[in-house]
């Protein structure tokens, strides 16, 4: 049997003298989709930047495909085959979209990743903006362009933060599409969502946190049954 | 806490006093006192409000010059020579920081810098300072006209008083309601903008008295050393000033005062540290260490920075507040 | 026409050349120290340290060991560049959590050491370091005359100058620089080794000053000191360009270096002074610099 995805335990995550995450646990098969519920402030953001080794210290355990890799510097991470994208998107302003675009290297034995080509297809306004500086690209674009760029990587685990965020509902639907797309391209993503319309249909599991730990977690066809409970705890 | 740091003040008020009865030099003394000014009015500039001049030797220099001057070409007695001082490093003070203010953080120590480097040039080149030569023979003269500043005991004391006047000065800036707006400026800049303070104003104001403690400090210098030279204005003065802070403890009300007072004797004594190292290790090298304060001042930036930058009392209080913190 | 505003052409040309060169100097320097700031947020005040070292190197490389002034053109840069992969390594590195003003005051420390100890060592009065024989002599252009190695100078820092500003804007290695500056966590976690790109880029602005330096060896006093006013100068000149962009440190230094001459012809007690006064005038006029981009 092939090692998760993804596997956390007992992670403890600090920035500086804030205690973030008090024991998180998740686990992540390859090719599912995963989504982190919670209210703001439950340490979804910081889970995953903590996959990233992003956040001030960790303890515990975090495995990629099998590899420990809490110890790991940052970018030696981002070479298991993690693509990331930040709930700020982090769109460089004194680069241009495709410079954005082409900026995250090929990420070392983690096979090809999609083509310029193959990701201009997905998302044709980059291909029409393609010169204009990365922070003058509306916020659409900005998204489709922070998860673009992380595909031409050769990334096969996307860690996704709120990309549903502040978007029209036409490009919501873009996203949730290609979400999907690439889910049968056999792709594992773990998102953080704070929209719930948008994930619910997407994920085949969820995890909810609060407080810096997983509180509930079950698969998509529990849903229904569960949403008392979500109705709790997310406000929902 | 304050009863014992009131205490610790008031033995050291009362060692001052005491001093050239004890055997201190008291031109030593009085020099050792003007820097411990100059420490604390820096002091409250970057440790209370956390902004960074590199230009204080423009106030202390400036002042230095225009007060040897009032009292030697002019002829002005002592107190008008020192107020003439005084309201210079205000003036300067209120023109580097109308300047300085427009730009944040780093920035702001860099136009310090030029704008200082830029007094240094006039300073080089202007009849007046006497260049290269610095001015000379500023006379004691006569207190309001009746005190003979000319016997050193008096001047001592004279120059006790100033000091003392000035660092209460500095004490009840720090304690007031204003300097709490300083200290929040110091911590949050937004946030006192958005309490709707007119942080511009402050810093503005806290420059100038900054400045102008400088400038009493560089004024009184002059007095007392009867010179005022191109060393007073050059950028390594600047240097010297955060250097006493950062080695005695920004931010700390007694930091400048120990601070000043360690690297004043350093810079006396390292010669003879040299020596002793010399004769400790054998190295020959180290006999020339009294030539090289600037590699020792330098040593000594490093290391403070990476390792000790709470500075002395920095450290002390910290000691002192971890050992209350484990005793409760 | 013999003279322009009653100065004879030669002299307001061959001041103006002159202008350029030191012009050259401050563009180059300038330059490294922005880019330093860009990405590492530390003043490095040592800026003039390691400039003077290249000099000081050079004058060392042909006095102990007979190395030709082209030798040293390429192993002082060198060297400094080492030097200054230690400096990052060893102590910057302590303090980038830290307010960037302990960067500045760190640095400002080791250049008194460096200083310091290269003082002590060898005095203040100048080393002696002459033109070298491929360099030396003039050119005479109809007009005027134009002494070859000041003309050397000005090429050779045009073309690191602007050889360094297409690095850092047409390359990708110039793209990581860039956004590095922008969000250096965030580059490191598309998997590129941001820490050694930091060290790096250091060691470059460390490289940069060198080779500035060794140019300056014939033309400038070698002494432990050089490098101050310089240093200061360039403070000016960075508040006045703003540290936003590379084009606007490079204009901003062959500009003031310009001014500079020019004010040497017409108005010398200013010329020590001229470049403060121009960072006076546009701090009042334009506060966030003629380049902008304020961090």
């Amino acid at each position: 049997m092939t090692a998760p995805a993804l596997e956390i335990s007992g992670l403890q995550g600090w920035y500086g003298e804030s205690h973030v995450l008090h024991g998180a646990d998740m686990v992540v098969q390859p090719g599912e989709v995963v989504t982190l519920l919670g209210r703001n402030g439950a340490g979804r953001t910081s889970t995953l930047r903590s996959v990233m080794g992003l956040i001030g210290s960790r303890k515990g355990s975090i495995k990629v495909h099998g590899t420990e890799t809490v110890g790991m510097p940052t970018h030696r991470i981002a070479h298991l085959g993690i693509g990331y994208c930040p709930e700020e998107r982090g769109i460089f302003a004194s680069l241009s979209a495709e410079e954005n675009l082409l900026l995250p290297p090929v990420l070392k034995g983690a096979g090809p990743g999609m083509s310029v080509a193959e990701i201009y297809d997905m998302f044709p306004n980059l291909a029409e903006r393609r010169h204009s500086p990365g922070t003058r690209l509306s916020g659409g674009e900005q998204q489709m362009l922070a998860v673009g760029r992380i595909l031409r990587t050769g990334a096969k685990l996307l860690l996704l933060d709120e990309i549903s965020e502040g978007l029209a509902p036409v490009i919501v639907q873009a996203l949730a599409q290609m979400i999907r797309t690439l889910r049968g391209k056999g792709y594992t993503i773990v998102m953080v969502e704070q929209n719930f319309r948008f994930a619910a249909p997407l994920a085949d599991r969820f995890y909810v946190m609060e407080h810096g730990r997983m509180v509930e977690a079950f698969s998509a066809k529990d849903l229904e049954t569960k949403m008392p409970v979500l109705g709790e705890l997310l406000g929902v | 806490m304050k009863m014992i740091s009131t205490a610790v003040y008031a033995l050291l008020l009362l060692a001052l006093v005491a001093a050239p009865f004890l055997g201190a030099y008291p031109v030593f003394v009085m020099k050792l006192m003007c820097f411990a000014l100059l420490a604390s009015a820096f002091n409250l500039l970057l440790g209370y409000t956390g902004l960074l001049s590199f230009g204080h030797a423009a106030f202390l220099g400036g002042s230095a010059y225009v007060a040897g001057h009032a009292m030697k070409v002019w002829g002005l007695t002592p107190e008008l020579g020192l107020i003439c001082g005084t309201f210079t490093g205000a003036l300067l003070g209120w023109l580097f920081g109308v300047l300085a203010i427009r730009r944040q953080g780093i920035y702001f120590a860099m136009i310090t810098l030029a704008l200082a480097q830029m007094l240094f040039f006039v300073a080089l080149q202007a009849r007046f300072t006497g260049g290269e030569d610095g001015l000379q023979g500023v006379p004691r003269g006569k207190l309001f006209g009746v005190v003979d500043l000319s016997i050193d005991l008096t001047m001592y004391y004279v120059a006790l008083v100033i000091v003392v006047a000035a660092f209460l000065l500095i004490v009840r800036t720090i304690h007031s309601p204003f300097g709490q707006v300083l200290k929040g400026i110091k911590e949050n800049e937004p946030r006192a903008i958005s309490l709707g303070y007119d942080v511009a104003r402050f810093k503005l104001l806290v420059f100038v008295i900054s400045a102008a403690l400088s400038g009493l400090a560089g004024s009184l210098k002059t007095l007392v050393l009867g010179f005022a030279t191109l060393s007073d204005v050059h950028w390594t003065a600047s240097g010297q000033v955060i250097l006493m802070t950062l080695v005695g403890g920004l931010g700390t009300l007694s930091g400048p005062l120990v601070g000043s007072a360690v690297v004043v004797l350093l810079e006396n004594k390292i010669g003879d540290l040299g020596n002793v190292l010399a004769g400790l290790t054998g190295i020959e090298w180290f006999n020339t260490l009294g030539e090289s304060v600037t590699m020792v001042t330098g040593l000594i930036f490093v290391i403070c920075v990476l390792a000790f930058r709470k500075g002395i009392m920095g450290e002390i209080i910290a000691f002192i507040a971890q050992r209350r913190s484990r005793q409760v | 026409m013999n003279e322009i505003f009653g100065v004879p052409v030669q002299a307001l040309l061959s001041q103006l050349l002159l202008g350029l060169v030191n012009g050259s100097f401050y563009a180059t320097l300038s330059l490294g120290f922005a880019v330093i700031f860009g990405l590492l947020n530390v003043i490095n005040f040592a800026h003039g340290a390691l400039f003077m070292l290249g000099a000081v190197l050079t004058w060392m490389g042909l006095e102990y060991l007979g190395l030709s002034y082209w030798l040293m053109l390429l192993f002082a840069p060198l060297i400094v560049a080492l030097l200054g992969v230690l400096i990052e390594r060893f102590l910057l590195r302590w303090i980038y959590h830290l307010d960037h003003l302990y960067g500045l005051l760190l640095t400002f420390g080791l250049t008194l050491l460096v200083e310091g100890l290269l003082r002590s060592v060898y005095g203040v009065s100048g080393l002696p370091f002459s033109v070298p024989p491929s360099l030396s002599g003039v050119t005479r252009l109809g007009f005027m005359v134009m002494p070859n190695y000041r003309m050397w100078v000005v090429a050779a820092s045009l073309v690191a100058c602007f050889g360094t500003w297409y690095l850092i804007e047409k390359t990708k290695l110039g793209a990581y620089l860039r956004a590095g500056t922008e969000n250096r966590r965030l580059v490191e976690a598309f998997g590129v080794n941001v820490p050694l790109m930091v060290t790096l880029t250091y060691a470059f602005g460390a490289a940069l000053a060198a080779f500035a330096g060794v140019l300056s060896a014939p033309i400038m006093q070698i002494s432990p000191l050089m490098g101050q006013n310089l240093m200061i100068i360039v403070s000016a000149v960075v508040v006045i360009g703003g540290m936003g962009s590379i084009m606007g440190a490079i204009l901003t230094g062959l500009g003031l270096g310009l001014i500079e001459g020019l004010a040497k012809v017409f108005y010398p007690e200013a010329s020590s002074t001229v470049v403060f006064l121009i960072m006076v005038i546009v701090l009042l006029v334009r506060p966030a610099g003629l380049f902008g981009k304020e961090k």
